[in-house]
């Protein structure tokens, strides 16, 4: 890339394409009452289409932003309660063939830094997380040719007998979807394995933003998006909750982000399956394609983002902060801009900290931004379930407790009065 | 958001009255500061943006400035304090006027308009050598604003020079000084003096002191540091006493307020403000400071997503791309020193805002928006 022109930012790429509004802009006229609109619409629990969605990204003022996504953030958890999940990253292998030009993490088959952790190596790492009383082991690897559904079954197995209070958050869509293609066996049979063995709950991983265009530019190898989402459906099908995320400021249109949102929404209308959103900004310095991308979003562009998608996202039940990627700081603010939840512990993390991006946390510092915050900061499970002692010695229940408890779809055979009475709250509130 | 919204959101917060005097644009008392800093959050930052879009729009400022800490040796012993060493102490200097025209020609091929020039007390420090080194400055770099000396040490270069400051002031004019930076005020009141910072000047002091500067026809600016051991009404009262001086002289430019950051200080037990207690003390402090034109989020101390979000949370200002900050950097704080012009301009226009540079004395030098700002002229206040 020696005859790429530099630009005038701290890497040298291209400035991001997409420009904030002027937050002044919005006292004039017309563009006041069209937002007007939309904020009642927002204030009195309606669902806005993805043309409004667009409207409030391109032209309302960050304040604006904020203060409504607050305002559904209370509706949905009127208790003050933000959580936060003790639990550690695990990456088995970083192999991958998808060969993602904005991941710095991965490595090649046969590459001299190319790796598969031993067994003994995970469980001293799983005994670390079980040394605090962890509670979720969150585990994802590349899309490696030969570590496969068997593999991670046998492994799932291992370490739910060896750690039974820990839960196995393991396997995003992209990599489901490699084992059904390498393996040529019909999706519900690996996932039906994968519980077996004991897998708990599926990370939102891989969704970077769900647009065939986007994708074909930055993941062109990856699950594409209706497989992306198909997955997740059967996931939830087979009676497991996921979460859903998404990576924005890359290569995407405004209208594009909008999309995401939308396909999300969409088929939690249909399965009810996932349990959080989170969305983060892309990390691309010194990933393998750094050329192709701007430069990094900052993280005014990230808040409007967050608060847009909390606002949007009626029927998805918690939003996660990005402290990893935005910072303590950050962190502590989207409190007030949408999020009730604070993301995991981590202990460890080996991806976007290898494209220089790393900000891990202690309980006691998460707990402090929490209550400065002026929320009542609680541990939770895999399935927002809050297992925190100081909860329970209030005489409070952890619910839901296990992927049973927590399973939503009609297909599962599972109990799903839990949902129901919290869908039956949002009814209410609206 | 539009004024509705905001006396809505206010009258929700229970802050109603206070939203129609801001729109009334009446002052508002110690009582409304006390409330403004119990009320929600968003009505007060939407009341505080109200009053920051009403002055200045949508421009938000900043500056390209050069720190220069001359000594770190200071016999105050403030326990916030993670900058100061005793005279020698392991790691304790003091640059020789030479030393101090050496980091000025450093930046000399970059387009600094201010160096920024604080530092401790060293007792031993003749009042020559302060002359000296803003003579060094200026030899070196003649267009340069020299922003120097903090009111404690324009007290301690008054008591070296046998004058009182009034007399002094005009010679440390001659040799180089343009106006003065607002740090060291801390908070005024008298109990957290005597706890915090005892040796240092009191909170009397400290505004007569900046009363003198103003006479003599200088400009300052005015902080607080806060998020350690004071009250809200402490926090009031300080925002209060620095008003009324603004009444009577009108030489404070631009209020900073100061997170205190806990690391290697003798108050590391304390917490220190969160981003949200920063968020708020702008706001107060731009609904509270009727009289000063400016509220700066210092973007080297807040963090830049803090700073971003200032802007619309009453400030318009974010200080500069600093070469060399020691004084925070001591206690913690991790943000990079320095950021390109690039950079800064655009997470101000991320944040909804017309980046503006500036001078010292906010003439316009380069704007992003010439039908808003224009390069030459003041910057445009409405008041």
């Amino acid at each position: 890339m020696v005859n790429e022109p530099r630009h005038d930012t701290p890497s040298g790429r291209a400035p991001q394409t997409w420009q904030s509004p002027l937050a002044g802009a919005v006292r004039t006229e017309p563009l006041q009452t069209d937002l007007a609109r939309i904020a009642v619409k927002v204030e009195e629990g309606q669902r806005i289409s993805p043309e409004e969605a667009l409207l409030l990204h391109e032209r309302a003022d960050l304040l604006t932003l904020g203060r409504l996504a607050d305002l559904v953030r209370a509706r949905l958890h009127p208790s003050g309660v933000v959580t936060y999940i003790v639990d550690r990253n695990l990456n088995p292998t970083n192999v991958c063939i998808a060969d993602c030009g904005f991941c710095a993490f991965y490595r090649s088959p046969g590459d001299a830094e190319a790796y598969v952790l031993s067994r003994d190596e995970i469980y001293q790492k799983v005994q670390e997380l079980a040394d605090i009383g962890g509670k979720q082991l969150l585990m994802q690897g590349g899309h490696h040719p030969r570590v496969l559904s068997q593999w991670w079954c046998e492994l799932i197995a291992d370490l739910g007998e060896r750690f039974p209070s820990i839960n196995c958050h393991a396997l995003s869509a992209s990599e489901l979807d490699h084992f059904a293609q390498y393996e040529k066996r019909p999706l519900p049979e690996i996932l039906r394995d994968l519980i077996d063995a004991g897998l708990g709950s599926v990370p939102g991983a891989g969704a970077e933003i769900l647009v065939e265009r986007v994708r074909r530019i930055i993941a062109p190898k990856k699950t594409p998006t209706d497989r992306w989402l198909d997955v997740h459906r059967k996931v939830h099908e087979a009676g497991l909750r996921s979460s859903a995320t998404m990576m924005f400021g890359h290569v995407e249109t405004a209208a594009e982000r909008i999309e995401h949102l939308a396909r999300l929404r969409e088929l939690q209308d249909e399965t009810g399956g996932f349990t959080a959103f989170a969305c983060w900004t892309c990390q691309p310095d010194g990933v393998p394609e750094e050329h192709l991308y701007p430069e990094k979003a900052t993280p005014a562009v990230y808040l409007r983002m967050q608060a847009l998608s909390r606002i949007f996202l009626d029927n998805i039940l918690n939003m996660q902060t990005s402290y990893v990627t935005q910072g303590m700081k950050m962190g502590q603010v989207t409190l007030r801009t949408g999020c009730n939840d604070f993301g995991g512990t981590m202990l460890e993390e080996n991806v976007v900290s290898a494209a220089g991006c790393f900000h891990l946390e202690s309980v006691q510092t998460i707990e402090r931004m929490i209550s400065a915050a002026g929320f009542t900061p609680r541990q939770r499970n895999s399935w927002y379930g809050i297992c925190d002692e100081r909860h329970l010695a209030a005489g409070g229940a952890e619910q839901p407790l296990n992927r049973r408890e927590a399973a939503t779809h009609r297909a599962a055979p599972a109990d799903t009065r839990r949902l129901r009475e919290v869908r039956g709250g949002m009814e209410v509130a609206r | 958001m539009n004024t509705a919204t905001i006396e809505r959101l206010a009258h929700a917060a229970g802050i109603g009255d206070i939203a129609q005097r801001v729109l009334a644009r009446q002052r508002l008392s110690r009582d409304d500061g006390a409330r403004l800093y119990r009320a929600d959050l968003h009505a007060v930052g939407a009341l505080a943006n109200l009053v920051r879009e009403r002055m200045h729009g949508d421009l938000a400022y900043f500056n390209v400035n050069q720190h220069i800490n001359y000594t770190n040796v200071c016999n105050k012993l403030c326990r916030f304090c993670a900058f100061q060493r005793l005279p020698g102490q392991a790691g304790a200097y003091v640059m020789r006027p030479e030393e101090v025209a050496a980091k000025i020609r450093a930046c000399k091929d970059e387009p600094v308009t201010e160096v920024h020039m604080v530092a401790g007390i060293y007792p031993k420090l003749p009042y020559e050598y302060y002359l000296d080194i803003l003579r060094a400055v200026k030899a070196e770099r003649p267009a340069i604003h020299v922003k120097a000396f903090t009111m404690i040490e324009l007290m301690q270069i008054a008591r070296r020079a046998k004058k009182p400051l009034a007399e002094v002031l005009p010679e440390l004019r001659a040799a180089g000084l343009d106006s003065c930076p607002g740090g060291g005020a801390e908070v005024f009141a008298d109990r957290v003096h005597k706890l915090g910072y005892d040796n240092k000047n009191t909170g009397d002091e400290w505004l007569e002191t900046a009363r003198t500067v103003h006479q003599a026809g200088l400009r300052s600016n005015c902080t607080m540091l806060h998020g350690h051991i004071e009250t809200v009404e402490e926090r009031v009262d300080h925002l209060d006493r620095l008003r009324r001086l603004q009444d009577e002289t009108g030489g404070f430019q631009t209020y900073i307020p100061l997170s205190f950051h806990p690391a290697n200080t003798e108050w590391s037990h304390l917490p220190g403000p969160t981003a949200l207690d920063e968020l708020r003390e702008i706001a107060v402090a731009r609904l509270m400071l009727d009289n000063i034109d400016h509220v700066k989020a210092y973007w080297i101390m807040l963090s830049i997503p803090v700073a971003q979000l200032a802007l619309s949370f009453g400030a318009d200002d974010v200080d500069g791309t600093v070469v060399e900050e020691k004084i925070y950097h001591e206690a913690g704080a991790t943000t990079p020193q320095r950021v390109l012009r690039a950079e800064l301009v655009q997470w101000i226009r991320d944040a909804g805002r017309v980046p503006v540079e500036r001078d010292t004395l906010y003439n316009v030098l380069w704007s992003a928006d010439e039908s808003l700002a224009r390069a030459g002229e003041a910057a445009p206040v409405m008041v």
